[in-house]
């Protein structure tokens, strides 16, 4: 086996300190608590609703402003160009994604206690897979409502894809779309991994050193 | 004389005369002096501009309740801009709202009487402030609405009440709504429908006062008992409270029982009476068994129950009757005379501990005038109604002067005149009937304009005008053209009314009412058939109704939207079926199918393709 792979995996079966495994603790609580917080919030403004209508994005349903109207005001609004109602039955990601965040707060508490590097980065890798997926699945819906349009719509309109971030016009509406604070509280746990990973990693390389000499 | 001498003297006589004629003119028309005639009253225009714009978007400071008179509607008006934001309609059909179309509202109207003579709008009240749940309107048939302010629509119409003949004097509460008090102004043999000839109109006829109780929680109206009163006419009321409370004050007017011209044979003696009831004692009265029932109403007889009426003279004819914040005055005009008369009510009550009285009109005490009254405050001509603001400011319209006087409690002396435009009725000052009035502005509600507006023809509007009574000098700031008739108003502060905007979905019980486009359909059982239909944009759905000639067809309407100002209407032609359902609510309308094929579609403009929101009624031959 080349020593690369070796002091690597050597590495890998080291215990992990202190503070890692805090930042990893943490991470693991702002994970569960991302489940109860907005993780992103679509804002639409027209004319006629200056008040604007808005939608909150959890990972386990829409919630549309002002008492869940607004949901029914967007659909309506979409009937005429033929849009399928936004409907929470009709997203898979509402029951998998909390199914997912629980079992990357439980990789994170495994690392906390069982400490090795290996399952430091395990969950770290895990957390980054998923993050990447929910964000290309969340961005793919988008894609997918604005442009699968029935042929029969009262009002006939080009595909179009809602803005993931940021202002976008769309016919009458100015459309705003921001993460919440469940995506800032799922960075904040993509930050302290990363600190919690880097901490173990230098960790290993001054041990390893020690170890050499 | 040659010929060319006579045409000579002629044209020297001609321009003499003419000269004359110039100089005899302007000798009998002298200019209108400033502030009279067809300029009227005019105002500080930068001042007026700012105390009353109210930019677009912004709200504004008060509800203005205006009555609308022999229209049968409610007005309402937003302070200070004076617009008119909304109609309520009451004891008429109203197709705008579809009020009177619809199963619900056609019964409530009732097919009797298709138009009332609404004039006093009374808020509800509690403690004697307004409380912003209920509006109740009187009008001259007997009858007596509720308005209910969480949205605006009319909930009850009760009446026309047994015995009372000519509701003008109503619909006045009681502090806490305990009561709602009407009056008859025109005497008639009782119970209604009796006979009695026109000459033993003295003796034969009667005046009647009714209390309605208000359930405090529904706000629903019930006859509770009536008072036998001379045939005088009952005109204006206004309640005590605090100082006064379980008092109401009804003037009146023909004290002579006259019959004929009234003008003339009404006007004989110098005095009339203001009518002090007691209705606390009367309502214990009731509760006692007291009385007859006369029409299917207990009528108690103060002449066989003392210590429920007594009589305080007035001036002759007067019209309001108003009772100060602290309800330690009454104030009371004739209307022909040029003061207005301020009673102590404490002097009241030793007069009558005192027996203090200087006759009695069949068995009903009539209190010495000198021993009540407190002052007689010199306004001008033709006090007709005060009105109050804070610190004991009252403000009294004068008819014949055309203006308002302003004056204090206590000090009796006039502070200022406004001239007004013109004839002035009734005054609304903001919350000027309630404890504790607010002052700030004050609208004098005009029976003429006199064109000060674009001309509409002959039938003129009426016009309803805002005064500043923010300091003591009072200014003129904006004249309104109020839809008929504005006979009197009350005005309350915005934040005081809680109007909801939609009807939510759970509060919806209706039998026939359906969310899912689902549900919507046709059902029959025998010759009876129940559409169920769904209104939300842009669709009436179902859209065709299949129906056989000769059934008896209900079609209920429910409007899913839960948006602000989404309403639906639903028009079918040819039947006179003109339903508007607001967001949340559903409305049925039940009638009898004819053959053939009509239209039905969406009356309230709603959204970009509510042209195409229609359907048919399919009528087939039986």
């Amino acid at each position: 086996m080349p020593p690369i792979l070796e002091r690597t995996a050597r590495r890998l079966h080291r215990p992990v300190g202190g503070w890692p495994r805090l930042c990893f603790l943490l991470a693991a609580i702002l994970v569960v608590t991302a489940h109860f917080l907005p993780l992103w919030n679509l804002t639409m403004f027209a004319p006629q609703y200056p008040d604007a209508l808005r939608l909150d994005i959890f990972d386990h349903a829409l919630v549309g402003g002002n008492g869940g109207q607004d949901l029914k005001e967007i659909n309506l609004l979409n009937h005429y160009i033929g849009m399928r109602d936004l409907a929470i039955e009709d997203f898979t990601e509402f029951q998998w994604m909390p199914f997912a965040l629980g079992g990357l707060a439980l990789l994170f508490v495994r690392a906390v206690v069982f400490g090795t590097l290996k399952e430091f980065v395990d969950a770290s890798v895990m957390f980054v897979y998923f993050g990447a997926f929910s964000l290309w699945s969340f961005g793919y819906k988008l894609y997918r409502y604005g442009h699968d349009l029935a042929p029969t719509a009262a009002v006939r309109v080009d595909g179009f894809t809602p803005p993931m971030f940021g202002h976008k016009a769309i016919a009458n509406f100015d459309v705003y779309s921001y993460p919440q604070a469940g995506t800032y509280a799922m960075l904040g746990a993509i930050l302290l991994v990363g600190t919690g990973l880097w901490m173990a990693w230098r960790a290993e390389d001054d041990v390893g050193t020690g170890v050499s000499t | 004389m040659d010929k060319h001498r006579l045409a000579r003297v002629s044209t020297w006589l001609a321009i003499s005369a003419g000269a004359f004629l110039v100089l005899a003119y302007s000798a009998c028309s002298p200019s209108a002096p400033p502030g009279s005639g067809r300029a009227g009253g005019s105002s500080d225009a930068a001042i007026a501009a700012q105390r009353t714009y109210v930019a677009p978007g912004d709200l504004d400071e008060y509800y203005m309740f205006s009555s609308g008179g022999h229209s049968g509607n409610i007005y309402v008006y937003g302070l200070p801009s004076m617009r008119h934001l909304s109609t309520i309609p009451v004891f008429t059909p109203y197709p705008a709202t579809g009020y009177g179309f619809d199963d619900e509202s056609k019964a409530m109207l009732g097919d009797k009487l298709t138009w009332g003579d609404a004039h006093h709008p009374a808020l509800s009240e509690t403690g004697g402030d307004y409380d912003g749940r209920w509006l109740f309107i009187n009008e001259m048939n007997g009858r007596v609405a509720r308005i209910d302010l969480r949205d605006f629509k009319t909930k009850q119409i009760y009446g026309p009440v047994p015995n009372i003949s000519g509701n003008h004097g109503s619909s006045f509460l009681t502090p806490n709504t305990e009561y709602i008090m009407m009056a008859s102004r025109f005497s008639i043999p009782i119970p209604k429908g009796s006979y009695a000839p026109i000459d033993k109109y003295a003796t034969e006829y009667k005046g009647v006062i009714a209390a309605l109780k208000v359930d405090p929680q529904s706000g629903n109206m019930d006859l509770a008992f009536q008072i036998l009163m001379p045939p005088l006419d009952y005109d204006i009321g206004d309640s005590g409270k605090v100082a006064s409370d379980g008092w109401m004050f009804y003037t009146s007017y023909n004290s002579e029982r006259a019959t004929g011209p009234l003008e003339v044979t009404a006007s004989q003696r110098d005095r009339d009476y203001i009518a002090a009831v007691n209705w606390r004692a009367a309502a214990e009265a009731a509760a006692r068994g007291e009385g007859d029932m006369i029409g299917g109403v207990r009528v108690i007889d103060p002449a066989k129950v003392p210590g429920l009426v007594y009589l305080m003279p007035c001036g002759k004819s007067p019209h309001g009757v108003d009772v100060s914040p602290d309800g330690k005055y009454i104030i009371g005009s004739g209307k022909l005379q040029g003061v207005t008369t301020a009673f102590n009510f404490e002097k009241v009550q030793t007069a009558i501990r005192n027996k203090d009285f200087e006759g009695d009109e069949d068995g009903i005490p009539v209190l010495t005038y000198e021993s009540i009254k407190d002052a007689e405050v010199e306004v001008g001509l033709g006090p007709l109604h005060t009105q109050f603001g804070p610190d004991g400011m009252a403000y009294t319209s004068l008819f014949v002067d055309s203006a308002i006087a302003s004056w204090r409690i206590g000090e009796w002396k006039v502070i200022d005149k406004v001239p007004v435009s013109y004839a002035v009725g009734h005054l609304a000052a903001a919350e000027g009937d309630t404890v504790s009035p607010d002052g700030n502005f004050l609208v004098s509600l005009n029976k003429l304009s006199h064109g000060r507006h674009l001309s509409v023809g002959p039938s003129q509007p009426e016009s309803s005008q805002l005064i500043d009574i923010g300091e003591e000098k009072m200014k003129l700031l904006y004249d309104a053209f109020t839809e008929p008739e504005p006979h009197y108003a009350q005005i309350v502060k915005a934040d005081k009314i809680h109007p909801i905007e939609v009807y939510p979905k759970e509060e919806n019980t209706h039998p026939l009412a359906v969310w899912d486009l689902k549900d919507t359909g046709v059902t029959r059982v025998g010759n009876r058939v129940t559409a169920k239909v769904i209104a939300v944009r842009s669709t009436l759905t179902p859209t065709a109704i299949e129906v056989t000639e000769g059934d008896i067809v209900t079609i209920a309407v429910t409007n899913i939207e839960q948006t602000t100002d989404e309403l639906h209407g639903f028009a079918l032609l040819d039947y006179n079926i003109n339903l508007v359902v607001d967001p949340g609510e559903t409305k049925q309308v039940t009638f009898v199918a004819k053959m053939g094929v009509y239209p039905y579609y969406c009356t309230n403009f709603c959204s970009a393709l509510h042209q195409e929101m229609q359907g048919y009624l399919i009528v087939k031959p039986r």
